[in-house]
Formats: structure tokens, C-alpha cells, sequence
């Protein structure tokens, strides 16, 4: 689904180089997380992926479905299937929640040619989805993410992702900020998502995370590259051990 | 105090040729209102109050050209709205096009027709909060409108008022110089919605007077006409009577010039003023709202929202001041004053000011001047939002503040539509 080869990437403002050829390979229905020290490139990659301005790709690709994802515009990218749920969601005074959610499903669905939801059918998914997340109606009716807790916006990244229904989703540090009972809520959201058509890249400093979103497939990045593959044995082996040895071991 | 004088010159150019007119009452208001302009002169741009708008093209002798604009890909405003419609073509009243001026709860006379006639409550409103209004800040351009204005409306609402009353502003001619005085007055407990939309003239110099009485609501939403090239001066001037509510909006979207002055009183206790403006520009556009809210009683409640979209040049000016006087105790006054300039190439500058002789009292003010948030026009874009769109979200969320004023959810629509259709045409 996710095919990344050899991507280069850089600061488009001053000349530093972050990812330095990342070999990336997700198929559909796989989990795969990504771990590594802090300036490893993570979330830059993520960024990359949903299009963020500020970058610019030096080489390599990128593809969705085949689809070079770098020549898309971040709305098509988003149409063809493609989240990111942000590891700092981003606050909109005067942007209704609802308003934003209905604006960004019906502009996925206009993009792709089908016909737009009508404000009840809406109404009825979006109610149901929020219950499970226990985003309650004065959260969908607040401006996006203001006066949310932290909790509160990572729960509501995942009301998005639930309502876009999107194939592939890249979590960036989805734990960040959140406490156990919150991490169990957010991750219960995430799992009732997985199928075989849906895939998930899970960006995370923890191993916690991955005992809730159980990984197919976990790679350490650092230095802007993927340094190892492995199993989710490879997460518990980071967490007991620090990312030291491996570290040495890639030089 | 002598006035320069190449004030009083400019006064003599720019009224040669006009002539106060009328008898009675009328007339008498106007050469009051003759003599206090005699001593003013008319301003420039050294003076203070006009220090970010140049008033030339305000009081230079006769209009400049103003080409026709074609409005008709959009409907006029309020036009879904249940309203009796009054028309004015180029300044002059035109009673062929406009409704039959009955309506229950509600007085309305020309003022044509005023001078002939001893319309109690006209004879003590007209030109007298315009004068009132000369201190501690002189406002020549409306004792010229008290002075030279032959056409407006008299409304006096004694009740509640069973529908909005609509001044509309058409303009047939390029180079129509037009003058319209309103004198409105609310009587204790009525209630009266006035709109106003369109360009009016070429150049438009409007005065607005209205008393609000003991517990009378007054709402005023304006549409001011999006010719690019017209140009307007106008002051309202209100005082708000103990328990009452004034409310005004007004939207500038496009005009070459525009001045907007504002007056409010706040005369007796627990009286509520909101004034609020979102206004427009693209390229050649300058937008000044000047605004003077003075707390003159206890426990009354203040309000100014004020925002602007501008780019390519365009300029917005936002003079405010809150003045609390002795005694206006428990007085809670707001004000602010924001830009999105869209470009680099666009201006804003803003004035808030805050007096205050009370020692009881809530008043803040902001003022900020910045470029659409780039971050949450990303997140939007991740979201499967086209960046067109989510501009147009950013910018209506950025002018909420504002529209939220407007209490009728309809007509607030209308407004809505108004926002997102410039915004449409003014794309890239």
C-alpha cells in the first residue's frame, strides 16, 4: 500500500538534510511502528508524507497505491486515502468542530466523485462515532481542538480518522500527553478501525503504546534512516535496553 | 480657536454653490449647524483625527468618477428578508420604487416633507447629536451633511416595530455627489431593525442620528455598496437611553474610500452599545472605521468588533476609543481590532485609546494585524479540505467575532453568503 524508497529530504529554508534514504514498505492491513531517539526524522517523515510545506524531497518516492504521493497537494493526498493523525493537533478559533468534520468528509468525497453526506446522515454516523471515543456533543460543537485537553484533541484525531475512513494512517506520537486511561481509549479507537484494507504506520518514543496497537512489523529509525527491522520483540528489546547498542551496531 | 486657512478655503470651495435651505425648524437646525462648520472648516490631512485617511477626495468640491459596477452576480442584500424597502436613487429619495411607508409600530416621514410640518421629536434629534458629537473631537463632514443634507428619513418607532425597515442606496450616475441625514428615535420600550445597503453615490456623505429611549432595542445592519471605486463618509451618532440596546454591523466589502465614523453615548444606566465591521479590500481600497463610545452613565456595557481582510495594497484603518466618564461606575468596555492581510503588500493601522475616570470598571482592548495561520491551513489541507477552501473556512472563522453580533441568524446569513462570495472573487 505504502511503498517509500530511498527517500531524501531536506529543509526547504537552510540546508539541512533529516531523512537520508528511508526504505519503507507497509502492505494492507499491516501495523507497522517506527521508534528511534529524539531528531531521528520521524516526524518529519510524517510530514512529508501528508505534504507539509517547509520540505523539500531530494530524492527517492513516495507512493500510495502506486500514486507518487510528492506530487499530490495534501487535500488529494488526504482524498486518496492517505492520515495523519498530528502529534500536536492544531487549535481553529471560530472553525466549529462539526462544521469541520462535515467540511472534511464531504470534500474527500466530492474529490473522489461520490455524492456528499446529507447533514442527518452525518449527524447520525458522527454521533455514534463520538460516543465510543466519549467525545460528548459540547466537544463537537466547541471550535476545533480549543480549550481541549490533551486527551481531548488525541481522541478527537481519531474521531477524524474515524469519520474519513482512510486506508492508510500514520499516528505521530498519538501517546504523547496522555495518560493511561486515555492511551487505552484513544488505542481501543485505533483498533476497532483495523481491517485488512487499512493499514497504520505508528510513529512512537514508547514501547506502551505497541502493547495496546499490537505491531506487525516495528523499525528503528535514526539519523534520518531506517536502521533495523524486526518484530514487535524489537520494540520490548528498546525499551529495556535504550537505542544505544543498536546504535553502534548500524555504524 | 481660528482655523488654518486653507480649512476655511476648502469649506468655501467645497460649499460653493450649495445653499442652506428651508425654513422653520429645519432651517434653523441647519444654520446651526452651518455656523459651528463657519468655525471648523473643513479637515485635512495634518489633522490628528485624519492622520491614516486622507480626506481629500472626502471634501474636495464635487465627486470624483465612479465607474458603473455591475452587482448582479449576487443578489442584492437582505433580499430574502421580509422588509419595507425604501429606495434612494443617487441620494434622492424615489417613493416610485420604494414600499408604501405604513407600517405598524413605526413612524416615517421624508425629510422633504419635515420642515413643512412640526415633527416634535425630529425638531430635538436633528443635528443635535451631530453637535453634541463635536467634542472633544471636531467632525466637520457631518455638520456639513446637518447643513447642506435635503434628503433622508425621519423614523420614529413607537412600538415594536412589525418588520426591518431597508434604506436602499441605488446609484445610476458616475459623478453623483449625494447627501442623506437620518434622524431615527426609538421610543421607551419599542424596538426597530433599520438596514441599509448599497452605494448611494459616487460619494456619499450620510449622517445617522438616533436616540434610543428607556429600554428601546435598536438594530442596524449595513451593506455598503462593493463598487470598487465609490467613495463615502458617514457618521452615526447614538445615545442610548437607560435599559436600552443599540446594535450595529456593517459590512465593507470593495469601495475606493470609505470613512465611517461612530458616535455612541451611552447615556443611562444599564444601556448596552455593540458596534462591530468586517470589512473587505483588494487592491485600491481604503476602509477607516472611527469609533468614539463614551460611558456617560452606570453599568452600562460596551462592545467593538472590528475586522479586516485585506490584500494587495489594500489599507485599513481602525481609530477607537473608549471614554468612561466620572461616575460610570461598573462599566464593562471591550474593543477590538484585528487584520488578516492576505499579502505583504497590505496595510493596517489601528489607534485603540481607553479614557477612563472611574475607578470601578472592566474595559480591555487588543488590536492585531497578521497573515492567515499556515498551520491550520496544513491541518485542513491533511483533512482532504482544498486550500481555497480552507482559506475561505480560516478567513469566516477569523470574522465571526464580528458577524456574531448581527442577533438575526438570517440576515447573519446573508452577510455570511456575502463574506464567502468575495472571497470567492477574490481568489489567488
Amino acid at each position: 500500500m505504502l511503498e517509500i524508497k530511498n527517500l531524501h529530504v531536506k529543509l526547504e529554508e537552510e540546508d539541512k538534510v533529516i531523512l537520508r534514504g528511508v526504505d519503507l514498505s507497509i502492505g494492507a492491513g499491516e501495523v507497522h511502528a517506527i521508534m528511534g531517539p529524539n531528531g531521528s526524522g520521524k516526524s518529519t517523515l510524517s510530514y512529508v508524507l501528508a505534504g507539509r510545506e517547509g520540505y523539500a524531497v531530494t530524492g527517492g518516492s513516495a507512493t500510495l497505491d502506486g500514486a507518487d504521493l510528492m506530487a499530490m497537494e495534501p487535500e488529494n493526498r488526504a482524498a486518496a486515502g492517505l492520515f495523519l493523525a498530528f502529534q500536536y493537533p492544531v487549535e481553529i478559533p471560530g472553525v466549529g468542530n462539526m462544521t469541520f468534520l462535515r467540511t472534511a468528509v464531504n470534500a474527500q468525497r466530492k474529490t473522489r466523485g461520490e455524492p456528499e453526506l446529507s447533514a442527518g446522515d452525518f449527524l447520525k454516523v458522527v454521533r455514534e462515532k463520538a460516543k465510543t471515543l466519549k467525545i460528548d456533543a459540547d466537544m463537537l460543537k466547541r471550535p476545533v481542538n480549543v480549550g481541549f485537553s490533551g486527551g481531548e484533541k488525541k481522541r478527537n484525531e481519531i474521531l477524524q480518522m474515524a469519520m474519513l475512513e482512510p486506508r492508510m494512517c500514520i499516528l505521530d506520537e498519538t501517546d504523547s500527553g496522555l495518560d493511561v486511561d486515555a492511551m487505552k481509549l484513544v488505542s481501543e479507537g485505533v483498533n476497532a478501525l483495523r481491517s485488512e484494507g487499512r493499514s497504520f504506520l505508528v510513529i512512537t518514543h514508547y514501547q506502551r503504546l505497541l502493547d495496546h496497537i499490537k505491531p506487525d512489523v516495528v523499525h528503528i529509525m535514526a539519523a534520518g534512516r531506517i536502521i533495523k527491522t524486526g518484530g514487535p520483540d524489537l520494540a520490548l528489546e528498546v525499551e529495556n535496553n535504550g537505542y544505544a547498542d543498536l546504535l553502534a551496531e548500524a555504524q | 480657536m481660528a482655523q488654518p486657512q486653507a480649512k476655511i478655503d476648502a469649506l468655501a470651495e467645497r460649499v460653493a454653490g450649495l445653499a442652506v435651505c428651508g425654513s422653520g425648524w429645519l432651517g434653523a437646525a441647519r444654520r446651526d449647524a452651518a455656523s459651528r462648520l463657519a468655525a471648523m472648516g473643513l479637515p485635512t490631512k495634518r489633522d490628528e483625527y485624519w492622520r491614516y485617511t486622507d480626506p481629500g477626495s472626502l471634501t474636495r468640491p464635487d465627486a470624483l468618477h465612479a465607474a458603473q459596477f455591475d452587482t448582479t452576480d449576487e443578489a442584492p442584500a437582505f433580499d430574502g428578508i421580509d422588509r419595507l424597502r425604501l429606495v434612494f436613487v443617487d441620494g434622492v429619495f424615489d417613493p416610485a420604487q420604494s414600499d408604501d411607508p405604513t407600517l405598524a409600530g413605526v413612524e416615517i416621514t421624508a425629510l422633504t416633507a419635515a420642515e413643512t410640518t412640526d415633527i416634535h421629536w425630529a425638531r430635538d434629534l436633528y443635528g443635535a447629536l451631530e453637535a453634541r458629537g463635536q467634542t472633544p473631537v471636531q467632525r466637520p463632514l457631518a455638520s456639513l451633511n446637518t447643513a447642506y443634507a435635503t434628503e433622508g428619513l425621519l423614523i420614529r418607532a413607537t412600538g415594536r416595530a412589525a418588520k426591518p425597515v431597508d434604506l436602499i442606496y441605488l446609484r445610476k450616475s458616475e459623478t453623483s455627489d449625494a447627501m442623506l441625514h437620518h434622524c431615527i428615535k426609538v421610543e421607551a420600550g419599542a424596538e426597530l431593525t433599520v438596514l441599509e445597503n448599497g452605494p448611494g453615490a459616487a460619494r456619499l456623505t450620510k449622517v445617522m442620528e438616533v436616540d434610543v429611549a428607556e429600554g428601546g432595542r435598536f438594530h442596524h445592519v449595513r451593506v455598503q455598496g462593493r463598487d470598487p471605486e465609490r467613495r463615502a463618509a458617514t457618521h452615526l451618532f447614538a445615545r442610548v437611553g437607560a435599559n436600552a440596546l443599540f446594535k450595529s454591523f456593517t459590512l465593507t466589502a470593495n469601495g475606493r474610500m470609505t470613512r465611517n465614523d461612530a458616535v455612541i453615548e451611552l447615556a443611562g444606566h444599564d444601556g448596552v452599545a455593540h458596534i462591530a465591521g468586517a470589512a473587505m479590500g483588494d487592491g485600491d481600497f481604503h476602509h477607516d472605521d472611527t469609533v468614539f463610545m463614551t460611558h456617560a452613565a452606570e453599568r452600562c456595557e460596551s462592545r467593538q468588533v472590528f475586522k479586516k481582510v485585506l490584500k494587495s495594497g489594500a489599507v485599513g484603518v481602525f481609530q477607537g476609543k473608549i471614554l468612561v466618564k466620572p461616575g460610570a461606575q461598573k462599566t464593562d468596555g471591550y474593543q477590538i481590532s484585528q487584520s488578516l492581510l492576505l499579502d505583504g503588500a497590505s496595510q493596517f493601522l489601528a489607534k485603540p485609546e481607553l479614557e477612563i475616570y472611574a475607578d470601578d470598571v472592566k474595559c480591555s482592548h487588543g488590536s492585531t494585524s497578521g497573515a492567515i495561520d499556515e498551520v491550520a491551513l496544513f491541518y485542513l489541507q491533511s483533512r482532504g479540505v482544498p486550500r481555497r477552501v480552507a482559506q475561505s473556512l480560516l478567513v469566516l472563522a477569523f470574522l465571526a467575532e464580528a458577524i456574531a453580533e448581527i442577533d438575526d441568524e438570517t440576515i447573519a446569513e446573508d452577510i455570511r453568503s456575502r463574506l464567502e462570495g468575495w472571497l470567492a472573487r477574490h481568489e489567488g
